[in-house]
């Protein structure tokens, strides 16, 4: 136990080994290069040199604007047209595809086809400039469950396919709808979690090196939802490439990891004071593993959504039970660290809450906007989060005074892998 | 980009002229019928359960395009005739291969190469025995020939190192033979890569009459075609009789019921190995390649090879609208199909 809580503090006294001895005690700014310079030259004003600077640097963009602009030549040959298909929405004997011109150039959508058949569609009448967006209303009379190819043939004759998996009306987004994604991330995300949490008197019994092996498989289970979730989250950005595409994804982990990073400063900061007490430490990395878990959650729920309302998802009793068991692990991680505490039913409420609930919340942006893009961000978040997490954790796994895992840890991180790739088996959506 | 916006957003005038050209297209088969336009209202936001149509029930535009399939449908090029010093007839033409964009669908724009600036070119039409002068002029970028089906000597067949063989962008040259045997052929270019160049559209109908020529009726050509618009040779994107997809959904065929209609029907499709054509409501008698005066055939549906050609004749006993399509259901629905409106 006083293992695990010194390698949780020790993580700040690391950290506080800032400022830098490397760096130079001046702050840095123009004044110390002020300082630096002014004992042979004449000393300007530092406003003056940024003036200057600036002005130089405007001068030389401008005259490169003028003059470098006509050395690439026009580009020759026929228009780049891309089109991504961002949203579909099948009812009876319509399809309707919400497109975005994510190409340099103008895209007039002329004639559309839909597995191999002409048909009449609205919308669309105009050349779509770049990175607009319209929506194309095709009269097609579709079968329950059949895949259709809808074909874009644009004005310079290429085209532009979109596939469709199987023909499902989309479900439209009222009170109904909406009711229904709540009760999917309920099931999901907040049930499995706190089953999870139940296991917390079990974990109690056990002592000693137990914990940092659960703790380990807790690191296992993180692990495996980041790189499962730098999958999909590539594999959906691919979508959206005209916003960055799998950058999306990197810029999400990058911003949600520095956040937590600064959250996980913050709650430092307030719990400076009671630096030695292991409650509020534990419980700290407890709601940073369930943010982690949450902003992952909401990924997954985002794809929950967007499957069902683009008819995908099979709402089948097995695959909801499959996602309980996989999910059930996590509710184990969130506890891990709270084994020897003593924390109140409505904080474990709370930490199941934050673990849980952002399923919903995702399952009702998916449902609704089932945008690329957004998807992108948000499973970059959630992996920024849980890289987080684990970099928190790591330390506290260390044998003490070693910089080694012990093998028993080793195989507990495995074990998390296992646990996690074996249960997700039931839920592959 | 602007015409095109005009033509989309001019969709229903574009319509109201097609009928006036039908009525006057119809001039050649008789009197103009003053029945009013067929409603096509269920069609011309196709694509449901009435079948494919081009979308905002709009047609292309056939002036810009320069031909009209209403026209060309009858359309017998026959030549300048004159007698020569042994009795026999010289019949002559000038073919010029042009590089022309040509509007296939409804704001969909086709870089095609033609001939007489139209797809399909001309059809030459002459009787057996006649002498034949063809003067090819190539003013396309490309380099071009004119290959024709029939009996001829090998320094006028018209490929690459044959005889006079490539005629560069800029040239001219006179392909000189006799018109044999009779029946149906087809002219096309033959520099390669071959499937491009018949794929932008060099190709043409050539038909020689037998010298006691046929019963009279009511004539027309249907040269079914397609056209790859990606330009990956994999399939096409629209397929057509006579160069405009489903134009004549739009602009019916007009016959006259009880009248002979003989239809010279020819395969030049690019990239798809078979084409067909089928007749609703009626079978029609066949005369493969035309070389023979007995038909093989009484039939709906017949089937032909690229370059394989057959002559169809039909007497539409009763009057009303007859569809006709190739019996390939993914090309009718890409274009190539069409109705025989029989009147009185």
């Amino acid at each position: 136990m006083t293992e695990r809580t010194e390698s949780t503090t020790a993580q700040p006294e690391r950290g506080e080994a800032d400022p830098r001895p490397g760096e130079p005690v001046g702050t840095g700014d123009g004044r110390g290069v002020g300082n630096a310079a002014g004992n042979r030259a004449v000393r300007l004003p530092v406003w003056v040199l940024g003036v200057a600077v600036t002005a130089v640097i405007g001068l030389v963009l401008g005259v490169l604007a003028v003059f470098g602009a006509g050395t690439l030549p026009e580009r020759a040959g026929p228009p780049i047209e891309e089109l991504a298909v961002e949203r579909t929405v099948l009812s009876p004997g319509v399809i309707e595809l919400t497109v975005r011109n994510i190409g340099p150039d103008p895209v007039q959508v002329s004639q559309v086809f839909v597995n191999d058949a002409f048909v009449g569609f609205t919308g669309g009448g105009e050349p779509l400039e770049r990175l607009r967006s319209t929506t194309l209303v095709l009269d097609y009379p579709w079968s329950d469950g059949s895949p259709y190819v809808v074909s874009m043939l644009t004005s310079t004759g290429l085209v532009i396919e979109h596939e469709i998996a199987a023909g499902v009306t989309t479900p439209p987004a009222d009170a109904d709808f909406f009711g229904r994604m709540v009760l999917i991330g309920t099931y999901i995300g907040i049930i499995p979690v706190l089953l999870g949490m139940l296991f917390l008197p079990v974990l109690r019994q056990a002592r000693g090196r137990s914990v940092k092996i659960l703790l380990a498989l807790s690191v296992g289970v993180l692990v495996y939802l980041a790189i499962d979730a730098t999958f999909e989250g590539f594999e959906l950005a691919a979508g959206g490439a005209v916003f960055g595409g799998g950058l999306l994804v990197i810029l999400g982990a990058a911003f949600a990891y520095l956040v937590l990073m600064g959250v996980d400063r913050w709650l430092r900061s307030r719990t400076a004071a009671a630096r030695r007490d292991d409650a509020a430490g534990g419980m700290r990395l407890a709601l940073l593993i369930a943010i982690g878990i949450g902003l992952h959650n909401m990924a997954e729920g985002l794809v929950i959504g967007s499957a069902y309302a683009v008819g995908e998802l099979a709402l089948g009793a097995a695959l909801i039970i499959g996602f309980v068991i996989n999910n059930v692990t996590e509710g184990v991680a969130i506890v891990a660290p709270l084994t020897d505490r003593r924390p109140t039913w409505l904080a474990l409420l709370g930490l199941g809450l934050v673990a849980g609930a952002p399923a919903i919340l995702g399952a009702v942006i998916g449902g609704a906007v089932n945008n690329p893009a957004l998807a992108a961000v948000l499973f970059g978040l959630g992996i920024g989060a849980i890289a987080q997490v684990v970099v928190q954790i790591l330390p506290s796994l260390r044998e003490h005074g070693s910089r080694a895992f012990d093998a028993r840890v080793l195989g507990g991180l495995a074990l998390g892998v296992l646990l996690m790739y074996g249960t997700s088996l039931f839920s592959a959506a | 980009m602007t015409s095109r916006r005009r033509f989309l957003t001019g969709a229903g005038v574009a319509l109201t002229g097609a009928a006036g050209v039908a009525l006057t297209g119809n001039a050649f088969a008789g009197p103009p019928v003053p029945d009013p336009v067929p409603d096509m209202s269920g069609m011309t936001h196709g694509g449901g359960v009435n079948g494919p149509m081009f979308a905002h029930g709009a047609t292309v535009d056939h002036e810009a395009n320069g031909f009209n399939p209403t026209d060309t449908l009858r359309d017998f090029d026959m030549g300048q005739t004159s007698t020569m010093p042994d009795g026999r007839t010289l019949r002559e033409w000038s073919i010029t291969a042009v590089d022309k964009e040509i509007e296939v669908a409804p704001g969909v724009v086709f870089p095609a190469w033609t001939l007489n600036g139209r797809i399909p070119g001309p059809t030459l039409r002459c009787t057996e025995g006649d002498r034949l002068r063809v003067r090819f002029t190539n003013a396309s970028e490309h380099p071009h020939t004119l290959h024709f089906h029939g009996i001829h000597p090998a320094d006028m067949d018209g490929v690459p190192m044959v005889g006079r063989g490539v005629i560069s962008p800029g040239e001219e040259f006179v392909y000189e033979f006799d018109a044999e045997p009779f029946g149906l052929h087809l002219f096309h270019c033959h520099v390669g890569p071959l499937a491009e160049h018949i794929a932008r559209g060099m190709y043409g109908t050539f038909i020689v009459d037998p010298a006691q020529g046929r019963p009279p009726a009511d004539e027309m050509v249907m040269v079914m075609h397609g056209y790859n618009t990606t330009f990956d040779a994999e399939g096409n994107q629209l397929y057509a009789v006579n160069g405009i997809p489903f134009h004549y959904m739009n602009e019916p065929v007009r016959v006259r019921r009880g009248e002979l209609v003989r239809v010279y029907l020819v395969n030049i499709l690019e990239y798809d190995p078979i084409n067909s054509f089928h007749l609703h409501g009626n079978f029609f008698q066949y005369y493969p390649t035309g070389t023979s005066l007995t038909p093989t055939e009484l039939t709906d549906v017949i089937v032909q090879a690229q370059g394989q050609r057959g002559i169809c004749e039909v007497t539409f006993p009763t009057e009303g609208m007859f569809m006709f399509h190739a019996h390939k259901s993914e090309f009718a629905d890409l274009g190539w199909m069409g109705f025989f409106e029989v009147t009185p």
